[in-house]
Formats: C-alpha cells, structure tokens, sequence
C-alpha cells in the first residue's frame, strides 16, 4: 500500500515554512525538521554543481530502502518536498497541485508575510483533503 | 541485508542493452574520503577542479545518507543528525535523479562506495553497481602489488569496467 509519510516545504532561503507528517514511526520534534529542511536545501544545490552537463535544476526524485523523496522546485526558489513509500505514483501531480494550492491560499493571503512560517488555515483544510483524495486514490489503484 | 548471493563470487553481469554511451562518470572512494577511482567517459561541463569535485561529491554522498538515515519513516530510533553512520547502519539512499542525470550508489560493508552517474531515464543500477564492486574485488583486492587506500592503476581495470560501462542500457 502506497502510503505518503511527510510533506516539507521550504523557502528560497532554505528554511522550513511547513511540516506535515502524516504517519512516521518515529516523531521528529521541530528542531530536527528545521535541520532536515536546510540540509536538503543545501543538498538540493550541490547537485546541480555536480551535472556534466549543464541546464540542472536540482535533485527531482531520491530513493532510500525504506522510503522515496520526491520534490518540487517552482521557479521562485520554493520547494516541496514529500517523503513517500518506495515506488509511490503520481507524487509530482501531487506536489504541483499543492503548488497550486499555496498560490491560492497562501500566497493570495494579505495577512502573509513572505517567507514566514504558513500559518493559514483554509491552506491547511484544502491540503487536508488533497492529500486524503490521493490516498483514497493510490488504495483503489 | 545478504550483501553477496548465495555462494557466486562473481555474479553474471545484468544483460546489456548494447545502445552505448551511457555512463557520464564514475568515482570509487574509499571510508576515508580517498578518491580511488574517476573515469570520465561524457562530461562537457566541468565546473570545479578533479580534487574539489572529489570532495564535493564524497562531502554530498556523506550528508545525504546522513539525511535519509534520519528522515527514515519506518525506524522509531534514529541518532542525531551529523553523527557518522557505520556501512550498513541505518537507512541508506541507493539513487537520487534530477533533470540532467541520475546518480547511482552503492557502499559495500567495507566502506568502498561506488558512485555512477549516468543519463536520467537510467533503470535500477544496484545489480550493476554490485557487478562493478566484484570487478574490483576480482582486479584491484586480489592484486598483490595494490596497496588498500591509494589510487587504482590498473589498466585493466579500467578497461573491463570501461566495456561494461558502455553495455549498459
């Protein structure tokens, strides 16, 4: 069963201004998620140094033995990024969708402060059920 | 995890696909950092000098492992971010692919990490990287004029690795 485990999203600095966990064995407190977030950030920018050729936007897709990462860069800086289980489908539709979804509710929020931790409820409820309708997908498939 | 099936030494290399120049580059470091290996067959851009890039890649190699042993779903236990994780121990990333290449990575009990960067749209390169990593026991461990921890000079090594290289699909 296909099951989404986390998603981060961070900002063109690097820093975390999101965090869902949606069902990891181990609980992560804030401090190692902030860590996480900017360790990837750098990662991210690493290996685009390292392409033999050039054009390379960063790390789309990395695979571990128990879990696979996928992330999404917008061409502002922005990524997200969700940790899944190995050989899950669809996770960019996925994060281009939440990508939408931060634009709408985030991002068109007067109230938000760019660069700051998300703290916008209608984004959380609509990511909520995003992310529900994926799972329901992913088990009928 | 059985790191080596069964009772073959040497298990038959997975079927080439013959369409050619796939392979970018390769590298072989050992647990030190210690570059042993570069083969460059297609880069056309080179953005650092050879010991610069060596360094990043082991530097990058060493974080994200250290990254996925932490960001592990699956374990309640995890060490603290940072602390050097013994071959083996913990969860480890076996490939990661952006949009110009896709890395591949292997390390071996002993700390021997292989490292082949190849065309994006590569498959699973685990079996090869094994293949790879018995060519090197085969040719490099079981000469006796090499000394563990220095550079490989072994022409045919370089050679056999090179053909396979190019057979895979």
């Amino acid at each position: 069963m296909a099951a989404i485990y986390s998603l981060y999203v961070i900002n063109k600095s690097g820093g975390l201004i999101f965090y869902k966990d949606y069902g990891s064995a181990g609980k992560m407190d804030t401090n190692d998620t902030l860590r996480l977030a900017s360790l990837w950030h750098s990662m991210h920018a690493i290996s685009q140094q390292l392409s033999p050729v050039s054009g390379c936007f960063g790390i789309e897709l990395l695979q571990a033995d128990t879990f696979d990462l996928h992330c999404f860069q917008s061409l502002t800086g922005t990524k997200f990024f969700v940790v899944c289980e190995p050989g899950t489908q669809h996770m960019e539709n996925l994060l281009k969708h939440i990508y939408e979804l931060y634009t709408d509710y985030v991002l068109k929020n007067p109230f938000y402060e760019m660069e700051m931790p998300i703290r916008c409820e209608l984004f959380d409820i609509s990511l909520a059920q995003a992310v529900q309708k994926e799972r329901v997908a992913l088990l009928g498939r | 995890m059985q790191f080596f099936g069964g009772t073959e030494i040497s298990p038959s290399p997975p079927l080439p696909t013959a369409s050619g120049n796939n392979g970018n580059m390769m590298y072989i470091f050992n647990r030190n950092g210690v570059c042993l290996l570069y083969r460059e067959w297609n880069r056309p851009l080179k953005t650092l000098s050879s010991q610069q890039d060596h360094k990043l890649m082991f530097g990058l190699l060493f974080s994200l492992k250290s990254l996925t042993a932490k960001m592990d779903p699956t374990s309640a236990e995890k060490g603290n971010l940072g602390v050097p994780q013994l071959p083996g121990q913990g969860c480890s990333f076996h490939s990661f692919r952006t949009n110009t290449y896709k890395l591949s990575f292997m390390e071996s009990p002993s700390g021997i990490k292989i490292i082949l960067v190849t065309h994006p749209r590569t498959g699973d390169l685990r079996d090869s990287l094994k293949y790879i990593y018995n060519l090197y026991v085969e040719y490099v461990v079981k000469n006796p004029l090499y000394s563990p921890g220095t550079p490989i000079r072994s022409e045919l090594f370089n050679k056999t690795v090179d053909q396979y290289v190019r057979g895979l699909g």
